[in-house]
């Protein structure tokens, strides 16, 4: 039995439906396992809605999650991946005293070097954006931090898959 | 797909028609075939109730006295006839009090819809009189929920709860209806439900799994078969015969399992775990290809995990993919429905005995029967036991009674003794172990089979965790036999104080009333015995009443139920005293 803790990508695609993130969320609670990261959105398929999760545990933990999960009657297909599986980014935002921006040389260079983009300026404050892998937002947090932050904010990772999921063929047979 | 009937045609055919939200919720259950619900008024669903008092002539509601109470007769309703049962309720405790029904019904895969009322829309979230997010509770416990909140929804809802809660692995279904959606009027039209795009009932069988099954099955020299409850949910009893039969395996059963395969069969070796036969517990560690069918490998099936039948290779039909690989590894799992994938399974098998394997079986079950049985069936001395009690009730039933047990020591004398001809007889609360189960159940049990003889064996304890629903009884005149041993202690729980705590019986000792008085006030015939040459008789005239009949056996107070497999201990550890 492989004992060895990993971090998975949860992907579940599902009907649009209340009560379903409770459904799910409680299939974690119940085994005493925290969800790093959760993010709903809508999918590739209109009407359907899918969720990503990130979650530490061992493969033969998760494979009964994805069971327990399926098992869920709006659940249409539940799938667990690694990270060299996907393709994943995360999205954060950082707010800024306007100032700073003109004083500090420094933090121009720390923009144009992680790619962030400035969403809006004003008189106050300034605010970045940053999307990408989660070391490089957790360097530029550690970067900006010498400054000062005045807000802080990340996303759940969203992520999509280097194999194809075929939940269209999925719907389209019960359509048959 | 099944055949419906004139009366469910009739309602199905019927043209739009401009009805309020609770005619139409009336209309759906008389169109889902329900001719018994069992629940209790209040504010938020008394608009459903005035249209009952309407349809009284087509459907006939039963008040229980608590709506636990009408959960478990629900239950007992689904487990003897296989129909989905229904429950209904009122917004705030009405349906708070159901859940403990409804979560019985889930870890035992019991269909069953319960309906309750909700307040009208614009107050949910608002602290209104009797609100509670009864979906939010109810979500961990139940297959599926929904909330109504306009009338429009209600036909397609309400297919939907049946289709969900009998379909595949059934399960309980919770439908809350405001008040407003109940009032609203709308064109009403019912079709049955036929399908859910993102659920799939029953998972496609693989024929290499059959194969590779039939092959493990085909070159095993002790092999042994587990089944549950899937055997009889699936109505896979012949189907199961015919495969232990042609392959002659020893096949035991678990608690939910009971009764799928006669008692007397000679293959059948009897009940698995914590208090189960001591041949099967002890051979589950020596067998070399177990066979599951429809069994979840429950921890007090397996006992210690680590040391269950490590040495064999399992094989695991299942109709719920999640169970596959949860609790022990399989080697190979055949998915799908039981009925069929048996069917299939049975040509691929060789004929075989396994004449010496068997004889193990016989072998220990002569030791059992010294060290155990004899002394439980067949005392000589000493107070009335349990076992003794099941046992002239199996002379006088001729093992067709259906025995409807509550939680605890008699429950696991009546799962051990209890002699079945007929499936769906056995009807416990296995999973969750609730005591207060049986009285109402075996109501339901009585009402859905009323040709049926119903049996509801309880302990002095539990018997007084639902014993308002004498009420229930007394007003439905409904022909229970009602058996109550008596020792005067929460017996499995001073059991485990005595091995396990040195005898300090924190609070398993009962003071209680006299009970044929509190019966005789609900006008049922009662009936109080102590003396072994009492017994017999007092069943006798149980048996032939045509009424409801209440009989009290005072047995033995600290008998204890052996064999036993300890808490964390192996299956094969299983002790004898």
């Amino acid at each position: 039995m492989d004992k060895e803790i990993n971090q998975y990508t949860v992907s579940v695609y599902t009907e649009n439906n209340i009560g379903l993130l409770n459904r799910i969320s409680a299939i974690f609670q119940r085994r005493h396992i925290n969800i790093e990261s959760m993010n709903i959105s809508v999918s590739e398929i209109e009407g359907v809605s899918r969720f990503t999760m990130l979650v530490n545990m061992t493969e033969d933990q998760i494979k009964k999650i994805i069971g327990q999960i399926e098992k869920q009657i709006e659940v249409i297909k539940a799938y667990y991946h690694t990270d060299e599986d996907t393709i994943y980014q995360e999205s954060c935002m950082f707010k800024i005293k306007s100032d700073l921006l003109f004083e500090e040389r420094q933090i121009q260079n720390i923009i144009k070097e992680s790619n962030a983009r400035i969403v809006t300026v004003n008189k106050e404050f300034f605010v970045l954006e940053k999307s990408g892998r989660r070391n490089e937002i957790e360097l530029l947090h550690r970067e900006l931090s010498a400054f000062g932050i005045m807000q802080f904010v990340r996303s759940g990772r969203i992520a999509v898959t280097k194999d194809e999921m075929k939940i269209t063929e999925m719907l389209a047979a019960f359509n048959n | 797909m099944e055949v419906l009937t004139v009366k469910q045609k009739q309602y199905l055919e019927q043209p739009k028609t401009r009805i309020s939200g609770c005619e139409a919720i009336v209309r759906c259950l008389l169109a889902e075939g329900v001719d018994i619900l069992y629940g209790y008024p209040g504010g938020a669903i008394m608009p459903v109730y005035d249209e009952l008092y309407k349809y009284q002539d087509k459907i006939h509601h039963v008040l229980t006295r608590h709506e636990q109470g009408a959960t478990h007769s629900a239950q007992g309703y689904a487990r003897i006839s296989g129909k989905v049962g229904v429950a209904m309720a009122t917004s705030g405790p009405g349906a708070t009090n159901l859940i403990t029904g409804i979560a019985d019904a889930q870890i035992d895969s019991t269909p069953i819809v319960c309906i309750t009322g909700q307040v009208a829309s614009h107050l949910l979230g608002s602290d209104a009189f009797q609100e509670t997010d009864i979906v939010g509770i109810s979500t961990p416990v139940t297959k599926w929920n929904h909330q109504i909140t306009k009338a429009s929804e209600i036909p397609e809802v309400i297919a939907k709860a049946f289709y969900i809660a009998k379909s595949g692995r059934p399960g309980p279904v919770l439908i809350d209806i405001t008040k407003d959606a109940q009032f609203e009027e709308f064109d009403f039209q019912y079709k049955k439900c036929i399908g859910v795009r993102s659920y799939i009932p029953v998972p496609k069988t693989e024929e290499s799994s059959l194969k590779a099954a039939a092959d493990l099955i085909n070159a095993a020299k002790k092999p042994m078969i587990v089944w549950g409850q899937g055997i009889i949910l699936g109505k896979a009893e012949e189907e199961l015969k015919a495969v232990m039969e042609k392959a002659g395996i020893p096949s035991a059963w678990t608690i939910m399992g009971a009764s799928a395969i006669p008692t007397s069969h000679p293959l059948n070796i009897g009940m698995v775990g914590m208090h189960g036969n001591y041949a099967p517990n002890v051979l589950t560690n020596e067998c070399d290809v177990l066979i599951a069918i429809g069994m979840r490998f429950d921890d007090r099936v397996t006992g210690k995990l680590d040391e269950y039948a490590t040495q064999a290779k399992v094989i695991h039909f299942e109709i719920d993919p999640a169970e596959i690989d949860k609790n022990v590894k399989t080697d190979v799992a055949v998915l799908g429905d039981s009925k069929e994938s048996l069917a299939k399974l049975l040509p691929l098998l060789n004929a075989n005995s396994h004449t010496e394997w068997h004889q193990k079986f016989k072998d220990l079950y002569a030791i059992e029967f010294e060290k155990v049985i004899k002394n439980d069936l067949h005392p000589t001395k000493g107070g009335l036991t349990m076992g003794e009690v099941l046992n002239e009730i199996n002379t006088q039933s001729k093992g067709e009674a259906a025995i409807v047990s509550d939680v605890g020591q008699h429950q696991m004398i009546a799962c051990r003794y209890a002699e079945f001809n007929v499936s769906k007889s056995n009807i416990t609360s296995g999973g969750l172990g609730t005591m207060g189960f049986a009285l109402p159940a075996a109501i339901g049990a009585k009402m859905a089979a009323p040709d049926r003889e119903v049996v509801a064996i309880v302990g002095d304890g539990g018997y007084q965790m639902t014993i308002q629903e004498l009420g229930t009884i007394f007003q439905t005149k409904v022909p229970v036999k009602i058996v109550v041993l008596n020792n005067e202690f929460l017996g499995m729980v001073r059991q485990w104080q005595q091995l396990f705590f040195d005898k300090r019986y924190a609070s398993t000792e009962m003071t209680n009333p006299d009970f044929v008085a509190i019966v005789k006030g609900y006008y049922v015939e009662a009936k109080k015995v102590t003396k072994r040459e009492e017994l017999a008789p007092a069943i006798e005239e149980m048996m032939k009443s045509k009424e409801a009949y209440f009989l009290e056996v005072c047995v033995e107070k600290e008998d204890n139920v052996f064999p036993m497999v300890p808490s964390g201990a192996s299956v094969s550890d299983i002790r004898l005293e």
